[in-house]
């Protein structure tokens, strides 16, 4: 029998440090895409708490931590990153498994908003963007999905095949950042 | 000449710097400008059109005159300001403008023909005769033209931007941004504040004043330090915001390593975007100069600009100065110099009622009418109520007064309005939204009234955002009279220069005005006033009033020109930085792309995606060896493709049926599960969209592919659907594209290589032509679809992209040890071109279902986007161009793309033209090449023979006609 064996997005690209900041790859378990269908936003929350605990996240917001992370990515739609969920959704919502389609990477350290504040346009300070705060949002030329995790913790997220990209826009930042730093 | 015991430049500290080659000693803090006028240079420049000798005017990025380039080779920098470049040492600074030097200029003899050079002189006499311009004047004009020059090299230089974000943007860090942003700062606000020097403080620098019982430059100092220290607050030196742009977004250009700073990957500038709710203007204001016979002799300068010099970087510009203003401004540029122990000549005050106001000659009611000199000012002319005397001094310092920079205020195309009080432009609150100018900028020029102006406007600002204000008191400031009486020109034969950066004469305004060029606009285009990296800070109100008074209308009639971004000169790759090379655009990769590029594949971009072009084999010298040989993978054994870059779209819900019946001609409701149907997809002008299949995967579950370069718009348009037009059918949608790496494993024994794999294999009943459903490969759950874009038997495997990189491989070499292998793209092509599929190519946006031969798959029974606008007459019908096959009739004949098509006889020219082709490949099964195309009325004109004329490649190919579909037209091989 065949066994294939997996390669994950960022393969052989990370982790980076530069000064202060390390980029790192994240590798979710499943990343699960939930939207509900048209006036079931409601009981869709009241199962995915009863079933994960989660609640389902308000605009521009995340839920849930490190072991199951609720972000939001668009009208009543959310990515469930981390664990599988444990729940049947059947018309309540559409579910799509987006476990592969994206390149989800982790940027910490004390100037990581520095870093990030190159490449999107979003108002990162600390008193506007939080913990759990997120955004769907430019990251250089990409479509992007930025998460707060931590005081200097982010989670970015962009298209698989972009993860090359995506290294190189963030390392490009990081190396500005730390020599500004040094200077 | 250096002054003993005053500015801010660090005595301890030499610096030394190249100069046209001579090493030249500074200080720490020096500008190349101020070091310069310290080792008693003052010739800096040529200008630009006449090469006259000229000295640095100001003290500030205004600068006019002294340009230089910066470096060397790929990374010199041209028309850099002296008045803003640092020294430091190692620096190299060339001037500009003047061969074979600064000192004997070959070019100045424009100077003595300048009588034909006069405003309006090309556009005159270059006019004829006309086959000389391109050959002769335009040459020669280029060659002339432009100020400083590029390597032309590849510019290794690395750029930033970046975004900042806060409450209160405060432009200008002088005494009322100072004030501004303190006020503001204590009160709670985010707060920005921005100034282009390396050091806060602005004209506080430059003056003697004393604020709050201390220097004007130590209360700077100590009032950015309190500024420094608060968390809410980044102090942005070396920072010229130059642009306002819509909702408080200001661009900003900062100088991060022009000053020396060698740390590795430091970028040289940044370009920041600051996003701001609420932004104070307080940008000062500008010294004007008068235009009067010769006033351009390097030792002529701004009166302002020399009180900097000597308080700022304790140069003092000449041994004996002379002072002519129309301003009490003007007279403490006297006082300075003289209490730094320079001697000053005379103070001429062409004011009738000047007083005296210090132990100094004032000649009240003088004016200066000429300068003698070679390359630097030796001598005035003065004439007054006594006569006309000489002083013999080696420099002037003028006043012609201030004018407020109101440019940024101006950017979205407000117009300030003129205060005659102070002779001059002055902003409006909001003529840029949010935008509050204060101070200088405001019309308030003494230090007093600067510093409550700040405390006022930050006040505003904390109102408007609801925050209140902290008690900040005003300091104590001198708050001196400004008394102005303009004064434009000093009436003479000769040139007085206006515009110093174009050698624009007060004559030329007059003449522009003489051949109608009296709007401001025209003025600036038949003269140039105002144009190049100064745009026009020296000369734009001094050359409309002169134009004013030439047409007999006010100053206010006469109006501005427009402020347009940037306020100094902005380095493209500033503001495109990070975007070069592998920064110019993501880049998407395949999961079967290091595998592909082990083996050699040429890649091509299909969009941003990389794809194999083809996979080469040793001994094989063409891409068309590799090609056919895997053209015959497919038609002989079998063949793998990467396809994952077809977009991927998720369809749930109950209406999912109804859904795409709308968005696709054809019907899909009835379509059924485990089952894949062709789609056509039309815009709504009734032009196909893009095409692909389908696949109902489950009862409320289909998954639609689009091409490569559709998917994007095929996403976005079936949003729109789903929002916009059909917001009551329960539906979703997701783009799956990257979840899924896909590969086509195409040809006779496709099943054969897949039976190896799957745990479970297949057969033709459970997978039939067009079918699909679940396969397993050990723990990997995949999709596979029966779909053929070659027409032979063939499917589609769909597996986690984390597993892409893998199955390729497996795929790949199972063909390999059945006699096939790898195809790229040009192999996909020449097969689909084989079977008449069309791609994007044909489907270009001009082209109708029907003009394809898909008339009949938009639906009767029901309605769907494009289908009543396809209706629209001119849509169908004969005098369409419409989808063929050609077939050249000699076989040894090589078909282009993008050729036309012609009548056998009919001369090819464009009112003959039948026609165009589109696609074309070379085909192995049939032995020549193959081409799809359009030509008019194609559908009935099978086996007519046309004429291809490829006029770029110099080509005539006679071809028959033929039906789209060269191979196996009744498709058997795909359902075998």
């Amino acid at each position: 029998m065949v066994e294939l064996i997996a390669k994950t997005a960022c393969d052989g690209l990370l982790p980076i440090t530069h000064g202060s900041v390390t980029l790192s790859e994240a590798t979710p378990e499943r990343i699960t895409a939930v939207a509900a269908f048209e006036g079931q936003a409601k009981p869709l929350a009241e199962a995915l708490m009863a079933s994960n605990s989660i609640a389902m996240p308000a605009p521009n917001r995340s839920t849930g931590g490190a072991k199951l992370r609720a972000i939001w990515v668009g009208p009543d739609q959310a990515f469930f990153v981390g664990e599988q969920l444990s729940c049947e959704l059947g018309g309540l919502a559409s579910v799509t498994d987006q476990s592969d389609a994206w390149a989800v990477v982790r940027l910490e350290g004390a100037h990581a908003v520095d870093v990030l504040t190159r490449l999107t346009p979003i108002d990162l300070r600390s008193s506007v963007f939080k913990r759990g705060h997120t955004a769907k949002t430019d990251l250089m030329h990409m479509m992007a999905s930025i998460t707060k995790t931590g005081d200097a913790a982010f989670e970015v997220m962009v298209f698989r095949s972009m993860a090359k990209t995506l290294v190189h826009d963030l390392t490009t930042a990081m190396t500005s950042v730390s020599a500004r730093d040094i200077a | 000449m250096r002054v003993e015991g005053k500015g801010l430049i660090d005595r301890t500290h030499r610096v030394s710097f190249n100069f046209d080659g001579q090493q030249i000693s500074g200080y720490a803090g020096d500008t190349v400008a101020s070091a310069l006028l310290a080792n008693d240079i003052r010739l800096m420049a040529r200008s630009f059109k006449y090469h006259r000798p000229r000295g640095v005017l100001t003290a500030g990025s205004e600068e006019p005159n002294a340009l230089m380039t910066i470096g060397n080779g790929a990374k010199q920098d041209p028309n850099v300001r002296a008045t803003v470049q640092e020294i430091y040492n190692g620096l190299e600074v060339r001037s500009q403008n003047a061969w074979p030097s600064l000192n004997v200029d070959a070019m100045a003899v424009n100077n003595l023909l300048s009588p034909f050079f006069g405003a309006g002189f090309y556009y005159k006499m270059m006019m004829w005769p006309k086959p000389l311009w391109e050959k002769f004047y335009e040459p020669l004009i280029r060659r002339a033209a432009g100020l400083g020059g590029l390597s032309v090299e590849h510019n290794e230089d690395t750029y930033e931007r970046a975004w900042a974000h806060c409450d209160l943007l405060v432009i200008g860090g002088g005494p009322t941004g100072l004030m501004a942003a303190l006020t503001a700062a204590k009160s709670g606000l985010d707060v920005i504040i921005a100034d282009e020097d390396s050091i806060m403080g602005g004209r506080l620098n430059a003056e003697t004043h004393e604020v709050d019982g201390m220097s004007g430059q130590e209360w700077a100092a100590k009032t950015v330090a309190e500024l420094q220290a608060m968390d809410n607050v980044r102090v942005m030196t070396r920072t010229t915001v130059t642009g306002a742009y819509d909702q408080g977004t200001y661009g900003a250009l900062e100088r991060v390593a022009h000053h020396g700073n060698t740390v590795t990957d430091l970028p040289l500038e940044c370009f920041w975007r600051i996003v701001s709710k609420r932004t104070i203007l307080a940008t000062g204001a500008l010294e004007r100069p008068i235009a009067f016979r010769n006033n351009d002799r390097p030792g002529v300068m701004n009166a302002g600009a020399v009180r900097s010099y000597l308080n700022r970087w304790g140069v003092a510009a000449g041994k004996t100065v002379a002072v002519f203003g129309n301003n009490d401004n003007a007279h403490r540029t006297a006082q300075d110099l003289q209490a730094a122990g320079v001697n000053v000549a005379a103070l001429i005050d062409s004011r009738t009622d000047a007083q005296t106001s210090g132990d100094f000659r004032v000649i009240a009611g003088g004016q200066v009418t000429d300068t003698t000199g070679a390359k630097g000012l030796s001598s005035v002319i003065v004439k007054h109520a006594g006569g006309s005397e000489t002083l013999d001094v080696d420099c002037l310092a003028v006043s012609g007064g201030w004018n407020p920079s109101v440019h940024l205020a101006c950017h979205t195309n407000g117009r300030p309005v003129w205060n005659d009080s102070i002779a001059a432009f002055v902003p409006l609150a909001n003529m840029v939204l949010g935008l509050l100018p204060a101070g200088a900028c405001n019309g308030d020029f003494s230090t007093a009234a600067c510093l409550q102006a700040g405390i006022n406007a930050a006040n505003e600002a904390l109102g408007e955002l609801g925050k209140k204000p902290v008690d900040q008191s005003v300091p104590q400031a001198e708050n001196a009279s400004y008394n102005i009486t303009p004064l434009w020109t000093v009436p003479h034969k000769g040139r007085a220069w206006l515009d110093f950066q174009n050698d624009v004469t007060a004559k030329d305004i007059k003449q522009a005005a003489a051949e109608n060029f009296s709007s401001v606009e025209h003025m600036k285009r038949f003269t140039t006033q105002g144009m190049a990296t100064d745009q026009g800070k020296n000369s734009n109100v001094g050359a409309l009033a002169i134009l004013a008074d030439a047409t007999g209308r006010t100053i206010s009639e006469t109006g501005t020109t427009t402020f347009r971004p940037p306020y100094t000169p902005v380095a493209i790759a500033a503001m495109g930085a990070g975007a070069q090379g592998d920064g110019f655009a993501p880049k998407r990769f395949m999961t079967s792309h290091a595998a592909t590029i082990e083996r050699n594949a040429p890649m091509i971009e299909a969009g941003l995606w990389f794809r194999p072009s083809y996979f080469p084999q040793a001994g094989e010298t063409t891409w068309r060896e590799s090609c056919d040989r895997e053209v015959g993978y497919v038609r002989k054994t079998v063949g793998v493709a990467d396809v994952s870059t077809l977009g991927k779209i998720d369809i749930q819900g109950k209406d999912a049926g109804e859904f795409l019946d709308f968005v696709y001609t054809n019907m899909f409701s009835t379509l059924k599960v485990g089952k894949v149907r062709y789609g056509l997809m039309l815009r709504e002008d009734g032009h196909v969209m893009d095409d692909g299949t389908t696949a109902r995967i489950g009862e409320n579950h289909y998954v639609m592919t689009t091409t490569t370069a559709a998917a994007g718009p095929v996403m976005r348009h079936l949003e729109f659907v789903r929002q916009c037009l059909r917001p009551n059918l329960e539906i979703n949608l997701i783009s799956t594209t990257e979840q899924w790496a896909q590969f086509a494993v195409a040809g006779p024994k496709s099943r054969e290589l897949l039976n190896d794999l799957v745990d479970d294999p297949i057969n033709n009943q459970a997978f039939p032509f067009m079918g699909c459903g679940d396969i397993s490969i050990g723990d990997v759950q995949g999709r596979l679809f029966r779909i053929s874009f070659s027409g032979e038997h063939a499917y589609e495997i769909a597996v986690p992209s984390r597993f892409g990189d893998a199955l390729f491989r497996e795929l790949v070499n199972r063909a390999e040890e059945m006699g096939g292998g790898a195809y790229g793209m040009e192999a996909l092509n020449a097969l689909r071109i084989e079977k008449g599929f069309i791609t994007h190519a044909e489907i270009h946006g001009r082209i109708t279902a029907d003009d394809i031969g898909m008339g009949k798959m938009v639906s009767a029974k029901k309605d769907c986007i494009g289908k009543t606008a396809s209706e629209r007459p001119g849509l169908s019908g004969e005098h369409r161009e419409q989808l063929v096959g050609l077939m050249p009739l000699d076989k040894s004949k090589e078909l282009s793309g993008g050729a036309h098509l012609f009548e056998r006889t009919a001369e090819a020219i464009r009112i003959n033209d039948q026609g165009y082709t589109t696609s074309v490949a070379y085909s192995p099964e049939l032995g020549c090449w193959l081409a799809q195309g359009f030509l008019k009325n194609g559908l009935a004109r099978h086996g007519e023979v046309v004429r291809l004329v490829d006029h770029l490649r110099d080509k005539e190919i006679l071809c028959e006609v033929c039906h789209p579909v060269f191979l196996d037209p009744e498709g058997g091989r795909a359902r075998g």
